[in-house]
């Protein structure tokens, strides 16, 4: 099971690395800053819905809200994607005709992924040819935590191939994964074997995204465009809830990774509830007091 | 070639800190329990070093009122607080300690206002620190006799302590909280440009009703350090400051009977191997050298590179650099504040143009500075021998000197050549290497894969020409009691 990448992980420690992240909470984003930190996340937001309830009724809700999340007088942004199982693709691509908003949709088997491959890549491509844009896949991390590294590796060259001209976002499931050392690894291991983001959890599983953890992919993605000059996204998903979370995220972003990833080509918040808390905060910006939530749909 | 902007996208706002505050126009001296102006009715002008401006102005104490201050504390010393029963001593320290962080948010404000430092450590890391050194040793005052088994541990009596204008408010906890738990008096001299909050600290002692004279506070200059220095009614000298004062000092008390401890400059080797955590490295060195604008006496401010990574190492930190912070310290975003005063500007120009001119390369942040107050850019030497002023002097100031080695006992070498030796940094995934080189560095502090981590458990002090005497934990209680 000899394996190894073209470009070397270094060392990590995890104590400094979640002091790093820890310090990005201590900014102070006011006024101006959190207007156009607010806005942005709306339009980096993948808003989801992953349940064995969803339904067509259910899509359907999801896409108006990602068309125009709030009043128009708020100028609020219409957000990045909509995020599905295959089986809503087709029906949410419908919903978003003449939006331009693609469809993003988890496939291999999602979440476990502890499926044959040839059916996970079938997974894939009939999720493609429904209309998604966008694919989520999930690694094999029994595979990886094996040592398995060569198969993690193939199989996202495989699922890549089977994308065709749709993104691929590899989910590592970090959570699982649980050492910042095996993220970074992993990290690497994903760019290489040609993903175009790389993304933290699939909200199914708990610990999700955390700031540490994706600073850690942020700061690979980085390492890797400094050494080739490919540009990677970063796609930290599950378990952020407030507005100021992601502002944190951004924070993170804007001071490690710079401006180039500040926009939705390279950085995604995979969220189902987020977005009210951002929307409370952006009214509260325009008409200067706190609304009830219950002026605002809940998609 | 590729690189990262780091421009205006999502440009953060100004973020004051808008708490108010009351800065007194002017601050008497604080001799046997109450406010009182000096003898001579002389003042000083105390200044704002992120504007230049006079803010304050400050009783300049002189031999007289150094004398009062000593004649106060010496009752003080034979008629409450040497009597007292020792667990009524820790009372008052903890309610001290209580008052502080009742108080903290305008003590760390007053503190960036009068010495330059940004409000994210002065409120962050300061005043925490100051709060729990009033706690921890307000919980040795009734224990001494287990901290030494076997011996009778005895007060010594009147001390004088004199403190640097880097940590105001912390550096007079660590002198006051020890003195005062094992029950001795204080004299007490602030710098002369951050005297502000020493004088409401003054004012927390009388609300937590400390017995009048207990410590006493004289605010001035050099001469008012020299008169308590030479004040025949002190038993013990405790001085936080340049090595040139230090041995000034020594010189004057090694006459006398007085006891000294001097915690005084440094110049500290961080050691980076190839295997180190890299990107905790980069933050290890910049929190080294910019913390506090440089001003700390055990900064990280030589940085030993193993050679195989230098260019690599040094490129991470050219862009690190870019995203420092630098302007108004009580923006709660500023990572980089004022420099203390044009003097010390000064210096640290002089110093910086030294490298220049010795050949070493600087690299310096790109960032705009204010145009009033007292600034300097975030800035790092590569190029930089052993034999450079920049490698060998105390800069004090946001200048960091990168020098390389190549094999782990020339690091050893290049650390330990120095006439310093307060503290020092390794970085290494390898945890043997980090037992072996700490055997091997002559520093008081050494960090392991982090650095300027402090505990008031924890002692602090320094080998060869950084003093002598350890202040903080267990340690820090010695140099205040007589057995």
């Amino acid at each position: 099971m000899s394996f190894t990448l073209q470009f070397p992980v270094p060392a990590l420690d995890q104590v400094g690395v979640d002091e790093r992240a820890a310090k990005f909470t201590s900014r102070s984003i006011k006024n101006e800053a959190k207007r156009v930190g607010l806005k942005m996340a709306v339009s980096m937001m993948d808003l989801t819905t992953l349940e064995g309830a969803d339904s067509n009724g259910k899509v359907s809700y999801l896409c108006r809200k990602a068309r125009q999340p709030m009043a128009e007088r708020y100028d609020c942004p219409p957000c990045a994607a909509i995020c599905v199982y295959p089986n809503q693709v087709a029906h949410a691509v419908t919903e978003l005709e003449g939006s331009g908003i693609p469809v993003a949709s988890v496939a291999t088997g999602f979440p476990s992924g502890q499926y044959p491959l040839d059916i996970r890549l079938e997974d894939v491509k009939d999720a493609v040819n429904s209309g998604a844009a966008e694919i989520d896949m999930v690694i094999s991390r029994g595979a990886f935590l094996e040592g398995d590294y060569a198969r993690v590796s193939d199989e996202i060259a495989a699922v890549k191939q089977a994308c065709g001209d749709a993104h691929l976002k590899v989910i590592f499931e970090t959570g699982e994964l649980q050492t910042y050392d095996n993220v970074r690894f992993v990290s690497q291991l994903a760019i290489e074997a040609g993903a175009d983001f790389i993304k933290t959890s699939t909200g199914k599983v708990s610990p999700a995204a955390t700031l540490p953890v994706t600073l850690i992919l942020v700061e690979t993605v980085r390492d890797h465009f400094l050494a080739t000059g490919k540009k990677v996204g970063v796609k930290p998903a599950g378990g952020i809830r407030t507005a100021k979370e992601a502002l944190q995220y951004l924070v993170m972003v804007k001071e490690t990774i710079g401006d180039d990833w500040l926009t939705p080509d390279l950085f995604r918040f995979g969220a189902s509830s987020l977005l009210g808390d951002v929307e409370l905060q952006l009214a509260k910006l325009v008409d200067g007091n706190y609304q009830s939530a219950d002026y605002f749909s809940k998609g | 070639m590729s690189d990262l902007k780091f421009g205006s996208a999502f440009d953060y706002a100004p973020a004051p800190e808008t708490t108010p505050v009351s800065m007194r126009k002017k601050y008497e001296l604080f001799i046997d329990g109450e406010f009182v102006p000096p003898r001579a009715g002389k003042y000083f002008q105390s200044v704002n070093p992120a504007t230049g401006k006079r803010h304050a102005r400050i009783a300049n104490g002189d031999a007289s009122d150094v004398d009062a201050a000593v004649k106060s504390a010496r009752r003080a010393y034979e008629k409450v607080w040497g009597p007292m029963a020792p667990a009524e001593r820790g009372k008052y320290l903890f309610r001290i300690a209580r008052l502080i962080q009742e108080k903290s948010r305008e003590l760390a404000i007053l503190e960036s206002m009068d010495g330059g430092k940004p409000i994210k450590e002065s409120r962050d890391v300061d005043l925490p620190l100051v709060a729990a050194h009033f706690f921890y040793y307000a919980g040795w005052a009734d224990k001494l006799k287990y901290a030494f088994p076997g011996r009778t541990p005895e007060p010594i009596g009147v001390a004088g302590q004199i403190i640097p204008w880097n940590f105001p408010l912390l550096m007079a906890a660590w002198k006051i909280a020890p003195a005062l738990a094992c029950g001795n008096t204080v004299v007490l001299k602030p710098a002369e440009t951050t005297s502000v909050t020493a004088m409401h600290l003054a004012e927390i002692f009388q609300e937590a009703g400390l017995p009048a004279g207990v410590v006493n506070i004289v605010t001035g200059a050099g001469e008012t350090g020299h008169a308590l220095v030479g004040h025949p009614g002190i038993d013990k000298i405790a001085f936080t400051g340049s090595t040139g004062v230090g041995k000034r000092i020594a010189k004057s008390v090694a006459t006398s009977d007085k006891r000294l401890t001097l915690e005084l400059g440094g110049k500290a080797a961080n050691l980076v191997f190839e295997d180190a955590p890299m990107e905790q490295a980069v933050e290890g060195v910049i929190n080294g050298i910019y913390f506090n604008q440089g001003h700390v006496c055990c900064a990280g401010s030589r940085l030993l590179i193993q050679e195989s990574i230098h260019d690599e190492f040094v490129s991470r930190l050219e862009r690190r650099i870019e995203t420092l912070r630098v302007g108004d310290p009580l923006d709660k975003n500023t990572d980089i504040g004022a420099i203390n005063s044009k003097a010390q500007l000064g210096r640290i120009s002089e110093l910086v143009g030294s490298g220049i001119e010795e050949g070493a390369t600087l690299h310096e942040s790109s960032c705009a500075l204010p145009a009033e107050g007292f600034w300097f850019r975030p800035s790092f030497f590569t190029g930089v021998t052993s034999s450079h002023r920049v490698a060998r002097e105390e800069i004090f100031g946001p200048v960091l000197s990168v020098l390389t080695f190549r094999t782990p006992a020339e690091a050893i070498a290049r650390a330990n050549d120095t006439c310093y030796g307060l503290s020092a940094g390794i970085w290494t995934d390898k945890g043997s290497k980090i037992f072996s080189m700490a055997d091997q560095l002559k520093a008081g502090v050494i960090w392991a894969n982090t650095f300027n981590k402090f505990d008031p458990t924890s002692p602090f002090g320094g080998f060869k020409e950084s003093g002598f005497g350890r202040e903080g934990g267990l340690q820090g209680l010695a140099p205040y009691l007589s057995f």
